[in-house]
């Protein structure tokens, strides 16, 4: 078909007109979300990197300028101070790493739990499948937030699992549930479950049975079988479904303000409170380039996976 | 069964009960009739006071209200930004800016939220003392915030549905004469409309639910009902946010219910379709 037009002159003439109007198209199809991501998701992370090296002030806006005008010359004013003082205050420190292990033990609790289960769905006959992966999606259509709030009413001192556990005799008095890196753990576990089992299912529902049933001809044992070839295959699925829950979690604000503890906070927290509370934006714009020093590596690996998975899926 | 597969069910089974547990409490306890808000009183419940209280509730009626608008019109503009990038990312080769485009685009979906907000918050500062314009922060500001992180999640299924089919309907169209406006709108756009429509309500979901980004770029009296609710939340259990909980899952889980069924309905019709067109050709 390509070839006929290409022999018809009028339909040849045709076809370059389509190129020129097709490449300004183009441009505008690609340019204006490029652009709109530029302003309002590059430059705003320019901002804060700037922000980050100025000393707060009792001005509006409430932060030095980096360069300023002294006697007709230009004065150009770096200050450390955001950083140093996040590294000297042991507060800051405590809740960095405070923040990188509750993300760290989630993901791992995340996995344990999801695995099984993606397993499961991905070997269940296909119409119990989709409604399976409906249980799975439902929860998170509905507000995350109360999800999270409704752990409130079941970890409370006069809570429902605190009730049911004295009304059986397991217990004489209530257990202090709420509050505790427990309960931190449950609401991440909780909310962030369904994004490790997604990407597991999607590759595990790939895997090819035939492998599986090789090796058990030649003897080996189903449990190894399922450590040799299926773990190993899974491994993009694990990744990405690990990355998807660590790295929005180590920023987690809303679990650990209406579950965990008042006495350690998370980095998210202290971010939200020196902005907030404090009016410190040098150092709340410090203690995010610091978050995102750490979770550059993991988001550029996540971006690369989700490449590798878009261009097998053509 | 193999031995994996009896652990993975029972793992599948009490991972769905971990799941609704704590959704279906919430259910139960929204027709609760107790001064104490957590404990079930057989005696008085069940009960409708928590819905009548929430319906002469003038502070989250105007938040609900403020969020179905805020979530309208950035799931709107999120789709059609997030359809254009799909386009771009997948259809359009090797091109000045792609590695860009494709960096900054996922970004949002992982990011922490403080830092969106953060950082969207000082760029708004920034434009309302360089320009003049955002003029302090309110349901603009939310809007704007909102359309950001939404594009990235429609640009996300977009694209696996834009790769999940090949060009060469697209291309013989061209090869026919058509223009490149034309063939968007009459080939592509038929066929990834499942995916834009699941985008869209995607969107809308998660401008509805947004608190952390929203606080931080959410002026005075611009509350929306996550803020409102998390307010009212932070000092415990109050049971009119659990009968707001129960209607929400209640409209949801319709939504996907009646989705569903039609999805259903409609590939079963494709089949059918299908069925008749081979037997035609006999």
């Amino acid at each position: 078909m390509a070839l006929l037009a290409r022999l018809e002159p009028r339909g040849a003439h045709r076809v370059t007109g389509v190129r020129l109007t097709q490449a300004s198209g183009r441009r505008l199809v690609a340019g204006v979300p490029t652009l709109w991501l530029l302003v309002l998701f590059l430059i705003p992370f320019i901002i804060v990197f700037r922000i980050s090296f100025s000393e707060v002030r009792l001005a509006i806006p409430p932060y030095t300028p980096l360069l300023s005008w002294h006697h007709g010359a230009p004065h150009f004013e770096i200050h450390w101070s955001a950083y140093s003082f996040l590294f000297t205050d042991p507060l800051y420190v405590s809740s960095y790493l405070y923040s990188l292990k509750v993300a760290a033990v989630s993901t791992l609790c995340c996995l344990l739990i999801g695995y099984p289960m993606a397993y499961a769905i991905a070997r269940s006959g296909s119409g119990t499948r989709q409604m399976l992966l409906m249980l799975i999606v439902l929860p998170f259509w509905t507000s995350f937030l109360l999800r999270v709030y409704a752990w409130i009413g079941l970890l409370n001192n006069n809570g429902v699992i605190n009730n049911v556990l004295l009304y059986l005799g397991v217990i004489h008095y209530p257990l202090a549930l709420m509050q505790t890196d427990f309960a931190v753990y449950i609401g991440i576990v909780y909310s962030y479950l369904p994004f490790m089992i997604l990407p597991l299912y999607a590759n595990l529902e790939k895997h090819d049975i035939t492998l599986l049933e090789a090796a058990a001809d030649l003897g080996a044992r189903p449990w190894r079988a399922f450590w040799r070839i299926t773990v190993p295959q899974s491994l993009p699925g694990i990744a990405a479904g690990c990355l998807l829950v660590f790295i929005p979690a180590v920023g987690e604000y809303v679990i650990p303000t209406l579950l965990g503890r008042a006495d350690q906070l998370m980095i998210g927290r202290v971010l939200s409170d020196e902005f907030f509370e404090n009016r410190d934006w040098p150092v709340a714009s410090a203690v995010a380039i610091l978050v995102l020093l750490v979770l550059v590596i993991p988001i550029v690996l996540f971006q690369r996976l989700e490449r590798r998975e878009l261009e097998a899926a053509k | 069964m193999k031995p994996q597969g009896l652990f993975a069910r029972v793992a599948l089974v009490l991972g769905l009960v971990f799941l609704y547990v704590p959704i279906i409490s919430m259910i139960v306890f929204s027709f609760n009739n107790s001064r104490l808000v957590t404990v079930w009183d057989a005696a008085r419940s069940p009960t409708l006071k928590w819905y009548t209280a929430l319906m002469r509730n003038e502070q989250i009626l105007r938040a609900a209200w403020l969020s179905i608008r805020i979530a309208l019109i950035a799931a709107s503009c999120a789709v059609v930004l997030g359809t254009l990038a799909g386009m771009a990312l997948t259809r359009f080769g090797r091109f000045r800016g792609r590695m860009l485009l494709a960096g900054m685009v996922t970004a949002p979906i992982v990011m922490p939220e403080v830092i969106t907000g953060l950082s969207l918050l000082l760029l708004f500062v920034a434009m309302g003392q360089l320009i003049g314009w955002p003029r302090g922060a309110g349901a603009v500001t939310i809007t704007l915030a909102h359309i950001t992180f939404c594009m990235a999640y429609v640009t996300v299924v977009v694209q696996s549905r834009l790769a999940g089919f090949d060009e060469s309907l697209e291309e013989a169209a061209m090869d026919l004469g058509a223009r490149p406006l034309a063939v968007f709108f009459r080939i592509t756009l038929p066929l990834i409309l499942p995916a834009i429509a699941s985008g869209w309500l995607l969107a809308f979901t998660l401008s509805w639910d947004d608190l952390v980004i929203t606080q931080f770029v959410a002026g005075p009296g611009s509350s929306t009902l996550p803020m409102v609710i998390f307010s009212k939340v932070r000092f415990g259990v109050t049971p009119d946010v659990n009968a707001l909980a129960t209607i929400m899952v209640l409209v949801v889980a319709s939504g996907i219910a009646i989705s569903t069924v039609w999805m259903h309905y409609r590939q079963k019709r494709r089949q059918r379709d299908l069925q008749l067109a081979a037997a035609a050709n006999l």
